[in-house]
Parts: structure tokens; C-alpha cells; sequence
């Protein structure tokens, strides 16, 4: 029994800021929404079903928001989901999204994904003492610098690589209204002059902490075919691991080496280095980019960051990454995830502007979560699916 | 659409955890079982969701340890909504619907008694004008009771009724935390705890955890002898907002049963209503008749556990196709303040 192919017909997405203090958090969806319902030249009506997603509740202090937003969603009167899958959770919820099309159960759906975390308090959120489990408290960075040291020790890599990322991603995001932030002169010199805060992280090496939301419509092939420019979803994919265990490797985990190899067998990839032609990945510390390269199969292992290093993940490289300025330069957690996943849909739709990369006819979104052992990934192409 | 059914099916439902295990702890044996049951292993399971929520748990990202139960290295294909697992039941479904899995283990957790229950819930309103005030859980259902009786949908003595008869069934269910049936009368006779609820009117606080095996099409027949086939599943949600609901009717519910194909021929449903007038308002949205079997084994009012009570119903409606009972059943869960959300599985045996 085959998959009914689907497709992004819509996209919007919300401007990033620390403090969005002039939006209540429906009104942080509602401009996702409302963007991404004009792309698709449709009303709320037209939608069939909602599915959001965020990170943890705490963020905002709300228990399940999406009780309280139905209203604001557009949801009362119809099927709505809440999908929640750590700092994956933007990609699951569009996997999420396009599974009810590709089920043939709906024909459009609006999937939105969003993070007020200055409702609250993220890092006070994080450090809830848990029974049984040793508490960290020392925020995503503390837990993932011992493995980016880790990264550079086995890859031999030289000290300035996370430099490059950083630099190169936050020059992209200039080219990006939305981002949120918008660091004029950022270069490798400056950000290894910024603080180091978790040794081998500096400061300008971190992701900020955002308000923002994102949506996008997905719709069923017969529809999707009547638009102008459809992202088609190739392939989606999801993998789980647990946040300890000895023989874990936290550097290269296996969730995500067993995600992508799934999913570049879903779409017949083969060589995904050649054959995809620009990826969204998820970098909230700037050495995720050569570890994750790795991770995805891009290079092989200890040979991610002589890509960075060459410049190939630059616009106008042979494997342009973060085209938008990636986490690095806009974090809403719980949408950070889809916003990946958008990205690589505007990017196939030639509707990315100032970051489009020329002639992206095929992208990777791609999201991680938890203490990297949750990985959600989508392809799509401007073609719809070969298989 | 693809066949697919419900296969396994385990569950623990109790007044609180002895002992304070981890979610994980207690899932393990709950797993066993689907294990035993279907003859099956980890490797054989496509796809897993959970659905769980951090409030209750009071911390962040309570599902990421909770599937350490599952044993993830090799990783595996997984997911979790912040919802009842009936809702981690659906997406399930969806799953196997693209063709991607053919098998897939669903559940859900929630340990109520760690908190004061119906204060948690209260964190599920409008944060902006209606959290400050704190109204709770039971006092929202005990408004939505009281709108019944002025309409002159039910009185007292029907409520006692659905009472009386939830925990009279309860008697044989193992896992009840409240059983024992008496007569509307003494019921009646008991004082009111949110006017015009009395305690016997609002399910327990419970503490709980369940877990549900799909398969689709030969890995069905090949798990169970008489799988309980989905015929039809679908949910829908309504506003929060109670001044712009008929708190007496639930139109959720009724587009929900309308788009799992309606109820003609259903002769059980397990309904998750954890207020007693509030099985009166579903029997009336789902279109169930005088001659359905409601809830045998004591719904919500015997045990209502947070996030696994929904999946429970489903889970308990699969047994009685699975022994012969029934050729035809209806799962339903809610979710939300006074049945904001509702969710319909129809179920049949074939022989």
C-alpha cells in the first residue's frame, strides 16, 4: 500500500526576538499562521486539521497550551494534535503533519510550532531535580561542551572551526528578515574574541534564546499539484536513543546515523553529499555543524569540518548549511525544529530571497533534541517523489 | 484504508505508586506483557508513541526517560504527544496508514498523586485571564453539571445511577481504585463535595500507566486469534473557552463519532468520563442507544489514571472483542477541561 505523496504548499513564520512583548503566545502563532494560510491562498476554513508542537510546558508555564490556543488555532471544530519530542519536536510535528496527509486521511493540514520562552524561564525549566537522575545544571551547554571537546580531540580538528560556523551563520542571517539576530560584522577573529563560556564554547558560539513561531500547510497531491511551486516531501524519518547508557556515543550518536541512513534509502540517495543541494541542520552550539555533516553521511568521520573549513557550507559552497543563520542566529526552541524543515522547503520552492541557494532542487530539514539522542529529518524536493 | 487492530493491551491503575518507582521501572513489566501476549520482541515493533505530561510529572521532558523502559540502543522509531495516549494511539495509527510500519506499541503514563491533582489541571486554562483565578478541575465539571440540571437534561437520581452502576462493575475489575455499587438512594444520601457533584460523581485521583499493540493486516492475525479491527478512528477538539461552549453537549464528540463511521451495531463502549453526567452527555453526542453495555469495566469513576485513562478505554473495549464478548465496540478518551477534546476508536471482531 503506497503513501499518498504530499506537499508544502504553505510557509510563515514569525519575527525572532528575545521578547516578543507585543504578542500573547496565540498571537505568536496567529502571525506564523496567518503568514503561512496567505502563502497557501487559504483561510483557516480550508484547513482540515491542526498539529502543533513545542518543547516542554514549563517554558511557559502553561499545561498544554494548545487546550487553551484551540481558538486562536483555528482548532475548535476539528482533529488537533500536540506533538512534543524534546528540541526535535518542530520536524516530528511536521512529520507528524504529513503523515495525515500521506495516510490519506486529510487533505490539508496546518502544522505550527512555537516557543514563548520568555513567558518563563528556560534554563530554570531544565533544572528541575529529578529523582534518580543526577542533575546537570549547568544548561545545554554545560552538558554538551565535554562533547564537542570530545568531537575535536578525535577529529583532530583545529580550534577555530566552530569559529567559522559561527561566522558564516550569522552573516547569513543578515539575509534573513527573520532571524533574530541580526550581528552586523561578525567574523572568525570576533567570535573567538567573545567569551569563552563552556570551554571550548565562546559566547558568540551559542544559539540565543528566542520568541518565535512557524507553520506551514501541507497538502495531499491533488491539491498540492495546482500550486505554483509545492515543496514535495520525499522522505521523513524519526530515531530515538536514551540519554545514558555506557556505550553510547554522544559525539556521532547512532540515532542519527540510523535516521539519515533511513532516510537517504527512503529516497534513493545514494551519495547524499552530490545529490542533496543544500540542508537546514539543527546547530545550536556552532561545533554541532561539523559533527552532525558526519553524523548525516555528508563526509566521512573526522573529515566534517575540513568541508566547514573549505567553505563548502557557505552559500555558494558545494553543501550550502543553515542558509538562514540556523539556530545559531534564532532559537525558539519548539519551533526551531520546523523551522529547519521550512527552510528546506523554501529553499526548493526558490522562494528563500536573499539566502536562496541557486538551483536547490533537493534539501535536508533536519532536528535534534534531548541530550542529542532525538533526531526527526525530512527531504524534500521541487519535483514531487520518484519513489 | 489499511487494516490494522488493536492486539495487546496491559495496564496498571492504582490509588498511588507503592514505592515511587520511575516511569520507567513501571513501564517495564507493562511491555512484558504486550510482549507475551503478541509473542513478539522489541525488534518486531515498527513504531512506538507515548503520551505523557511533564506538568504532572512536575519537570521537564518526563517522556525522555521514560523510554529507557523500552531499551533504545539500537535506537528506535519513536514519538510522544503531550496527550492522552489515545492520541499517541492515533498517530500510531496514522503510522501504519503511510504504509512505513506494519506494527507499532503505544503508551502512555501519569503519576496524579504526586501533586494536588485538580490544581495541576487548573495550569490548563487561559493563562492570561483565567489561571490567576485558579478555578479547578472539579469545580469546572461541578458548572458543567449544573447546567445540565437547570436545562433539565438529567437530575440527581441519574447521575446516581451512573454511578451505581460504574462501581458495581467495578467489583470485578482488578485494577479499580473505587468499587463497590449501593443504591441511588444511599448514593443520594451522601453529601456534596462540589455542588451538585458529590465525590462519588468525580473519578479518583490515579496513579497509572497502559500500553497497546497495533498490527496491521497477517501481523494482526498473527498476534491474536480475534484482533479488534479499527473500523473507524477519529477525535476533534473544541474551544477552551466555556462561555463560548454548550457545556451540555459535546459537539467534539459528535464530529469525532461521525468521522469514525458512526455507532450503528456498537454494543459496548468504554467511556472515559470522569464525571458522572458527563457519560450522559457522550451517550448522547455518540448516539448510543438504551442497548449498549457502557463501560463494564467501571470507566473512569472506578480509575482514572492521567494520560493512559483514555488508552485504558480503548485497551478494555478490545477485550471484549478479543474473548467473544462483543462483535462490535467503541474506545472513546477525552481530554481537556469539561470534555474539551474527544477521541472515537470503533472496533470489530470478524469470525
Amino acid at each position: 500500500m503506497g503513501k499518498t505523496p504530499a506537499a508544502v504548499i504553505g510557509i510563515g513564520q514569525t519575527h525572532h526576538r528575545a521578547k516578543r512583548e507585543d504578542l500573547s503566545m496565540a498571537g505568536l502563532c496567529r502571525e506564523a499562521m496567518d503568514r503561512a494560510l496567505e502563502d497557501a491562498g487559504l483561510t483557516l476554513d480550508e484547513v482540515d486539521a491542526i498539529v502543533i508542537g513545542k518543547a516542554p510546558d514549563l517554558f511557559e508555564g502553561v499545561m498544554m497550551p494548545e487546550l487553551y490556543l484551540a481558538e486562536a488555532l483555528g482548532a475548535a471544530g476539528k482533529p488537533l494534535l500536540r506533538v512534543h519530542t524534546a528540541g526535535s519536536v518542530g520536524g516530528s510535528t511536521a512529520i507528524v503533519a504529513s503523515s495525515l496527509v500521506q495516510a490519506g486521511v486529510h487533505k490539508r493540514v496546518l502544522t505550527v510550532a512555537f516557543e514563548k520562552q520568555s513567558e518563563s524561564n528556560a534554563m530554570w525549566a531544565l533544572s528541575v531535580p529529578v529523582p534518580f537522575v543526577m542533575p546537570v545544571h549547568a544548561g545545554a551547554g554545560g552538558y554538551f561542551a565535554p562533547h564537542v571537546r570530545s568531537y575535536i580531540r578525535r577529529a583532530n580538528a583545529p580550534s577555530h572551526i566552530g569559529a567559522i560556523v559561527a561566522a558564516k551563520d550569522r552573516t547569513n542571517a543578515l539575509k534573513n528578515p527573520y532571524a533574530h539576530l541580526h550581528n552586523e560584522g561578525t567574523t572568525v577573529e570576533s567570535v573567538l574574541a567573545s567569551q569563552m563560556l563552556w570551554d571550548p564554547i565562546h559566547y558568540d558560539e551559542t544559539c540565543p534564546s528566542s520568541d518565535g513561531a512557524c507553520a506551514m500547510v501541507i497538502a495531499a497531491e491533488d491539491v498540492a499539484k495546482t500550486y505554483d511551486s509545492p515543496a514535495w516531501i520525499h522522505g521523513t524519518v524519526m530515531r530515538s536513543e536514551p540519554t545514558s547508557a555506557a556505550e553510547r556515543d554522544q559525539v556521532n550518536p547512532q540515532a542519527g546515523r540510523d535516521a539519515a541512513a533511513a532516510l537517504w534509502k527512503a529516497t534513493g540517495i545514494t551519495d547524499p553529499a552530490r545529490e542533496i543541494d543544500c540542508a537546514e541542520i539543527y546547530v545550536p552550539f556552532a561545533w554541532f555543524e561539523p559533527m552532525w555533516i558526519e553524523n548525516l553521511g555528508f563526509a566521512p568521520e573526522g573529515a566534517g569540518w575540513k568541508l566547514t573549513e573549505a567553505g563548502e557550507t557557505a552559500i555558494g559552497g558545494s553543501l550550502p548549511i543553515n542558509m538562514s543563520g540556523g539556530v545559531l542566529s534564532s532559537n525558539p526552541i519548539g519551533a526551531s525544529g520546523m523551522l529547519r524543515f521550512a527552510e528546506a522547503a523554501l529553499q526548493v520552492r526558490g522562494r528563500a530571497g536573499e539566502h536562496q541557494v541557486d538551483g536547490a532542487h533537493r534539501a535536508l530539514g533536519h532536528a535534534y533534541g534531548g541530550g542529542s539522542q532525538f533526531f526527526s529529518m525530512w527531504v524534500v524536493g521541487s519535483q514531487p517523489p520518484s519513489n | 484504508m489499511r487494516e490494522t487492530a488493536v492486539v495487546g493491551f496491559a495496564q496498571r491503575q492504582m490509588k498511588d505508586f507503592d514505592g515511587s518507582p520511575s516511569m520507567a521501572e513501571l513501564l517495564v513489566p507493562i511491555l512484558a506483557e504486550c510482549y507475551e501476549q503478541t509473542g513478539w520482541a522489541k525488534k518486531d515493533i515498527g513504531f512506538w508513541c507515548s503520551g505523557s505530561s511533564d506538568y504532572l510529572a512536575g519537570r521537564s521532558f518526563s517522556f525522555v526517560s521514560a523510554i529507557d523502559a523500552i531499551g533504545v540502543l539500537p535506537p528506535v522509531n519513536e514519538s510522544h504527544v503531550e496527550m492522552d495516549a489515545a492520541w499517541a494511539l492515533y498517530e500510531a495509527w496514522l503510522k501504519i496508514q503511510t504504509g512505513e510500519v506494519d506494527t507499532a506499541l503505544v503508551f502512555g503514563f501519569g503519576k496524579a498523586s504526586a501533586g494536588v491533582l485538580r490544581r495541576t489541571l487548573a495550569l490548563q486554562l487561559d493563562p492570561y485571564t483565567m489561571t490567576p483565578l485558579w478555578p479547578d478541575t472539579v469545580s469546572l465539571a461541578a458548572l458543567q453539571a449544573r447546567a445540565g440540571l437547570d436545562a433539565g437534561l438529567w437530575d440527581e437520581a441519574a447521575l446516581a445511577e451512573v454511578v451505581n452502576r460504574s462501581l458495581t462493575d467495578a467489583e470485578k475489575n482488578e485494577y479499580a481504585v473505587r468499587a463497590g455499587g449501593s443504591s441511588v438512594e444511599e448514593l443520594l444520601a451522601r453529601p456534596m463535595f462540589a455542588d451538585p457533584l458529590r465525590k462519588h460523581d468525580c473519578a479518583p485521583v490515579t496513579d497509572g500507566a497502559a500500553a497497546i499493540v497495533l498490527a496491521a493486516g497477517d501481523r494482526a492475525r498473527e498476534a491474536n486469534q480475534r484482533p479488534a479491527w479499527i473500523s473507524g478512528i477519529a477525535h476533534s477538539s473544541d474551544g477552551l473557552h466555556l462561555g463560548t461552549r454548550d457545556l451540555t453537549s459535546s459537539g467534539s464528540a459528535e464530529r469525532a463519532v461521525a468521522a469514525a463511521g458512526g455507532t450503528a451495531g456498537v454494543q459496548v463502549a468504554e467511556l472515559h468520563a470522569p464525571f458522572s453526567h458527563q457519560e450522559l452527555v457522550l451517550r448522547s453526542a455518540l448516539g448510543l442507544g438504551n442497548d449498549v453495555r457502557i463501560s463494564p469495566s467501571g470507566g473512569a469513576l472506578a480509575a482514572n489514571p492521567m494520560f493512559s485513562a483514555g488508552a485504558i478505554r480503548i485497551g478494555e473495549a478490545a477485550k471484549q472483542i478479543w474473548d467473544g464478548s462483543a462483535d462490535k465496540v467503541l474506545g472513546h478518551a477525552t481530554s481537556g477541561p469539561a470534555l474539551q477534546q474527544n477521541l472515537v476508536c470503533v472496533m470489530e471482531g470478524r469470525n
